[in-house]
């Protein structure tokens, strides 16, 4: 029950970093995200368990958990998100994805055969070089997470482009902001 | 993906008819600059060429220094041809310290012969004059020599209008991103492509001699450090380390190269040298170190540190452990150094806010000076003569290259018409 309630958490914030600066993003904040931690979303539970004892668990905005080897590919699943975005000139995870970037160091302890190329990004703002050191400190914070979680070393491997691979063009705040990034990428 | 790319041959007697890409356009006048009359270049036997104006390119040189105020060629008082044509008092009355006259000569094998004068008004003689001899392929070329023979004679200071430029330039299409590796003439003219990747290509750096580039690609699915010989294509891995492999940076003698390397688990500033491959760390830090450049006397390095915090420029001794000694404390981004080659000062990226300038740092004061109007300038590097810095801005939405004279007081935009520009690196000699 404590797992349900911290996962219901978690939803709730993505879901509204999704609305911040992710607008395109269709599976989070679809018309039930804001209504606590009662399982009130249209998923359920039974519709994403494996029967490998890893299990599933509802979350309300239509996402769920499972650690099943074809969660990462699953859209309804958490996992189905795999950038982690960071604020300027910092290399913290954000309170906003520590949960998101855990679920896959989880899943990465389960699928010991998975693993990861963790792609770190830097805006535009700032020297090339040092941006591209920046990124690499941003891979690696999130490397240490999934460390945590129980993810070995042998599944993570870690490139930083710094601004070299931006996506998206302009240079408003909300450009930049979706630059600012680790792109977990699974092999 | 090692398909995609294509190492070309840099080879100078390719050079085909010269194309410009670079458009440069001087943007600010400049105040206090020498004023010098060139006399067009009367052609003998011959029809211009095509971008070989030899006089066109000496008056463009010459502006683009920032040390002089070229006359704009309607307002010339006179055209003398010769030496017995110059009337020094008209020009004395008109304000001319120097001017240059010349002429290109069409020769029975098909080449030119090009003279040139340097006039010194007030002494009302040549101080000045050379014959050259040129093909089609290299009047560029002699107009860019006779520049620097002009700036070094008025000014003390070598020129530097004829080595050459080094630049990455990115072409993004719904196919993907190319990005090149290109070296030109320092006007621009003459691009010729050395490394075409679809992966990113970074911080290119010309070898002491201008023999070489050093540079960063990603070709190989990682970061990696290359030198590459201009003139043969030949070229070497240097370093492939797991994690970072970035700014590398030549010792005043060309043997040893700086770089970034975290494959102890963070970036940290290490020193190889070229003939034994022997690696050694120069900094030990939990921070970021990186962005490290030589000083002229081979004796110090000077980088950017995140040690206090934010990034900002440190020096110290080139040898492991040496004690950093913090260079700026203005604003919370100084970063990028790049050091004049007499060493007295250090260009450098200085971040405020969401505006990013280029500033210069005064070594034995301390005190600094914002160059430019940003709001996104990067990669500084000065001219191998010190009259100039150029940089990477952003304009609108295009990434371009652009110069400022080293009292702020002109500047220029090099503008290229197609994809962005970035990282330029000034060869100190003609290799």
């Amino acid at each position: 029950m404590k797992n349900l309630i911290l996962i219901s958490v978690l939803a709730l914030s993505i879901t509204a970093c999704g609305d911040r600066i992710k607008p395109d993003e269709g599976t989070a904040g679809d018309g039930s995200a804001g209504s606590g931690s009662d399982n009130a979303g249209g998923a359920s539970a039974g519709g994403i368990a494996d029967g490998s004892g890893i299990g599933g668990t509802a979350l309300e905005g239509g996402k769920l958990v499972s650690y099943a080897e074809n969660a990462i590919n699953d859209a309804n699943n958490v996992l189905f998100e795999k950038i982690v975005y960071f604020s300027f000139d910092s290399n913290a995870v954000t309170d906003d994805y520590i949960e998101l970037v855990k679920h896959h160091g989880k899943y990465l302890s389960f699928n010991t055969n998975a693993s990861v190329r963790l792609e770190g990004h830097a805006d535009e703002r700032g020297t090339r070089e040092y941006n591209v050191a920046l990124a690499e400190q941003r891979a690696l914070a999130v490397k240490q997470l999934m460390l945590f979680e129980g993810a070995s070393k042998d599944q993570i491997s870690i490139i930083s482009y710094g601004e070299e691979k931006p996506v998206s063009f302009g240079h408003d705040d909300e450009s930049m902001s979706l630059n600012r990034r680790v792109e977990i990428v699974y092999q | 993906m090692i398909k995609k790319i294509i190492i070309c041959l840099f080879c100078l007697s390719f050079t085909s008819v010269a194309q410009a890409v670079l458009k440069i356009d001087i943007t600010e006048g400049f105040e206090g600059a020498l004023p010098i009359a060139v006399i067009p270049f009367k052609w003998n036997g011959a029809a211009k060429v095509a971008n070989g104006d030899v006089s066109a390119i000496i008056v463009s040189d010459l502006a683009r220094s920032g040390k002089f105020s070229p006359v704009a060629e309607k307002d010339l008082i006179a055209r003398p041809q010769t030496l017995a044509e110059v009337h020094y008092k008209t020009w004395r009355i008109a304000g001319m310290d120097h001017i240059v006259i010349g002429d290109v000569s069409k020769q029975v094998n098909g080449s030119y012969r090009i003279q040139f004068r340097l006039i010194d008004i007030l002494k009302a003689k040549q101080v000045l004059g050379y014959s050259f001899t040129a093909t089609d392929k290299t009047l560029r070329d002699v107009s860019h020599q006779i520049s620097d023979y002009i700036f070094t004679h008025i000014t003390g200071l070598p020129g530097a209008f004829s080595t050459r430029i080094a630049y990455v330039t990115t072409k993004r299409s719904k196919t993907g991103t190319s990005s090149r590796l290109q070296v030109s003439d320092t006007d621009g003219y003459n691009p010729q492509t050395l490394l075409t990747s679809d992966q990113p290509v970074m911080s290119p750096a010309w070898s002491p001699d201008g023999s070489q580039l050093a540079y960063v690609s990603f070709e190989s699915g990682q970061a990696e450090i290359f030198t590459h010989n201009i003139r043969t294509g030949v070229r070497k891995s240097r370093s492939k380390f797991p994690g970072l492999n970035g700014s590398p940076g030549w010792s005043p003698d060309g043997k040893k190269l700086l770089m970034t390397l975290s494959k102890s688990g963070n970036p940290d500033i290490y020193v190889l040298t070229l003939s034994s491959n022997k690696l050694q760390r120069l900094t030990d830090h939990w921070s970021i170190d990186t962005e490290a450049v030589w000083t002229p006397d081979g004796g110090s390095i000077i980088y950017t540190s995140s040690r206090s915090g934010k990034p900002q420029l440190y020096r110290q001794k080139a040898v492991p452990g040496a004690k950093p000694e913090r260079l700026t404390y203005e604003g919370g981004y100084n970063a990028s150094a790049s050091v004049s080659a007499d060493g007295k000062y250090v260009a450098y990226v200085h971040g405020e806010g969401s505006t990013y300038r280029i500033a210069v740092l005064e070594l034995a004061t301390k005190s600094s000076r914002i160059l430019t109007e940003g709001p996104l300038d990067e990669s500084p590097v000065y001219a191998p003569n010190n009259s100039m810095i150029l940089f990477a801005s952003q304009e609108s939405r295009q990434a371009v290259l652009a110069a400022v004279s080293v009292d702020g007081r002109q500047k220029q935009r090099l503008a290229f018409s197609d994809g962005e520009v970035r990282e330029p690196s000034w060869a100190a000699v003609r290799y």
